[in-house]
């Protein structure tokens, strides 16, 4: 399992996060990233390790 | 640290994509050089070329290299055209660093969302099949560029904007003419006053009576001035025309060359690191020294970080020069990277996904009425594409 942080004042709204890992991550209205999952495993925990690595603004962490 | 000041050392560019669709085969060459490769401009100019995935990725991500064409020593990739700055053009945003940029894009994408743009599903697919029609209408021959690459995007863009239908044939006949190889520099500055003027107007319509669109919106957020809206529509519209036209079209030649992946989802994502078509889009200058890959880039000296050869990078992506669907082109920089990274993309993603579920499924027969060879490919454009695509059914 891994931990999910976010830091919205980087995020620029690609969301390149969602599409990735669409059960970590979502948008909210203003399109500002927001973490459906914050503990994500399995799959989903691969999935955002690819969401933080393309993310273009570097606003994604993940924990171990 | 390496040192390349020697005049010897400088290569000319750009370079041509010999054939499609390939970047230059000086890429290859350029990427297992040590530090980065200094080139010469058309104008006598010289910049530091990008061509490793890592480091374009550095380039578009570090605070200390500009976005802003005001600064000395900013690129300009041809001898007349110059990239406009925020200050020629209020709202051209591309041009912004941090933190002048954030605000445009904390007002912009709310409109980009990914539920927003699944929204537009239905006005995509009308826009498009509007446009199958008519091709249908007219035989069983088209210009696939003109009659159809070019006419989608714009019309989703005047869509997006809240153009109203009965002007957008006059929207669209505009924009073509800005992208048209055989405008005259006369008529694509014509072309776009009247498309400038013409955005002025809609914003004070909408400013005095709101639609559901884009401008309206803007307005009634506060965040932008009606004189900077002005900017960015024009900036939307210009940056997601013949961007999205080039690669509609490119990606029907090759996925009629490999049938097999026509309707694979997967296609679209390949297909933009494929052909990459904004290769010299993201020009930039330093405004302090950094060191990138090991080369000192001094504050004053322009960076162009090639998006088509990062995504060409074997170290990133094997096999590079194969269209593989089944690879995964997860983190391709097709649309940049950092904070200007495309605001337009997954508009992008929809229309390329509608134009070709439409045109394959209504036209099976559809096939290129030329030889391969004979293709015009747009050699010495800023954007990589093709000039015309003839085809039958
Ligand atoms: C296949 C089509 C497209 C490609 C390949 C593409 C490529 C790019 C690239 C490489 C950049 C980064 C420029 C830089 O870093 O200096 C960019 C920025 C931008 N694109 Fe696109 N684009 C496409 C379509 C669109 C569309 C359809 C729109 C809008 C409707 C659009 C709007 C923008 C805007 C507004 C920016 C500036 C973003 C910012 O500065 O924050 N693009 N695009
Ligand atoms: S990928 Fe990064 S910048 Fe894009 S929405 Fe997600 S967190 Fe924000």
């Amino acid at each position: 399992m891994a931990r999910i942080s976010v830091d919205t004042g980087k995020c620029i709204g690609s969301a390149q996060c969602v599409l990735a890992a669409p059960d970590v991550f979502d948008q909210d209205d203003d399109g500002f990233v927001t973490v459906l999952d914050s503990a994500p495993s399995g799959e989903a925990e691969a999935t955002a390790r690819t969401a933080r690595g393309i993310c273009p603004a570097q606003a994604i962490t993940v924990q171990d | 640290m390496t040192s390349t000041d020697a005049a010897a050392d400088l290569v000319p560019f750009m370079m041509r994509r010999p054939g499609a669709p390939f970047p230059p085969p000086e890429y290859e060459d350029f990427r297992t050089k040590p530090g980065l490769v200094k080139a010469a401009l058309p104008s006598g100019e010289t910049v530091w070329l990008v061509t490793r995935h890592e480091e374009v990725r550095e380039v578009l991500t570090d605070p200390r290299i500009s976005s802003n064409p005001n600064h000395e020593g900013f690129p300009r990739p041809s001898r007349t055209v110059g990239a406009p700055s925020a200050d020629d053009v209020p709202g051209w945003f591309v041009s912004l660093d941090p933190p002048d940029h954030n605000r445009f894009r904390k007002a912009l994408i709310p409109e980009f969302t990914v539920r927003r743009i699944r929204s537009l599903r239905p006005a995509v697919e009308e826009i498009v099949d509007r446009a199958i029609d008519q091709m249908q209408a007219n035989g069983n021959t088209a210009e696939l560029v003109e009659d159809f690459s070019l006419t989608v995007p714009s019309l989703v863009i005047s869509s997006l904007l809240g153009v109203p239908k009965v002007d957008r044939d006059f929207f669209e006949e505009k924009t073509k003419v800005l992208v048209t190889l055989t405008s005259t520099d006369e008529e694509r500055d014509k072309a776009s006053e009247h498309l400038l003027r013409y955005i002025n107007r809609l914003i004070t319509i909408k400013s005095k009576r709101p639609g559901d669109d884009l401008i309206s919106r803007l307005l009634q957020g506060g965040l932008l001035t009606p004189q900077e809206l002005s900017g960015v529509s024009m900036l939307l519209l210009i940056a997601g025309h013949e961007t999205t036209a080039n690669n509609i079209s490119l990606g029907v030649v090759t996925l009629l060359q490999q049938k097999q992946w026509i309707s694979d989802d997967r296609a679209i994502e390949e297909l933009l690191r494929y052909h990459s078509v904004a290769d010299l889009v993201a020009l930039r200058v330093a405004i302090e020294d950094v060191e990138i890959g090991g080369q000192l880039v001094r504050a004053g000296e322009g960076i162009v970080p090639l998006v088509a050869g990062a995504n060409h990078d074997p170290e990133m992506f094997e096999r590079p020069h194969e269209f593989d669907p089944s690879r995964s082109a997860t983190g391709h920089v097709a649309f940049g990277y950092g904070v200007h990274q495309c605001l337009g993309q997954n508009l992008v993603r929809l229309e390329m996904d509608v134009a070709y579920r439409c045109l394959f499924n209504r036209i099976p027969s559809l096939e290129v009425a030329v030889p391969l060879e004979e293709l015009r490919f747009k050699y010495d454009g800023v954007l990589f594409g093709l000039h015309a695509l003839p085809v039958r059914w």
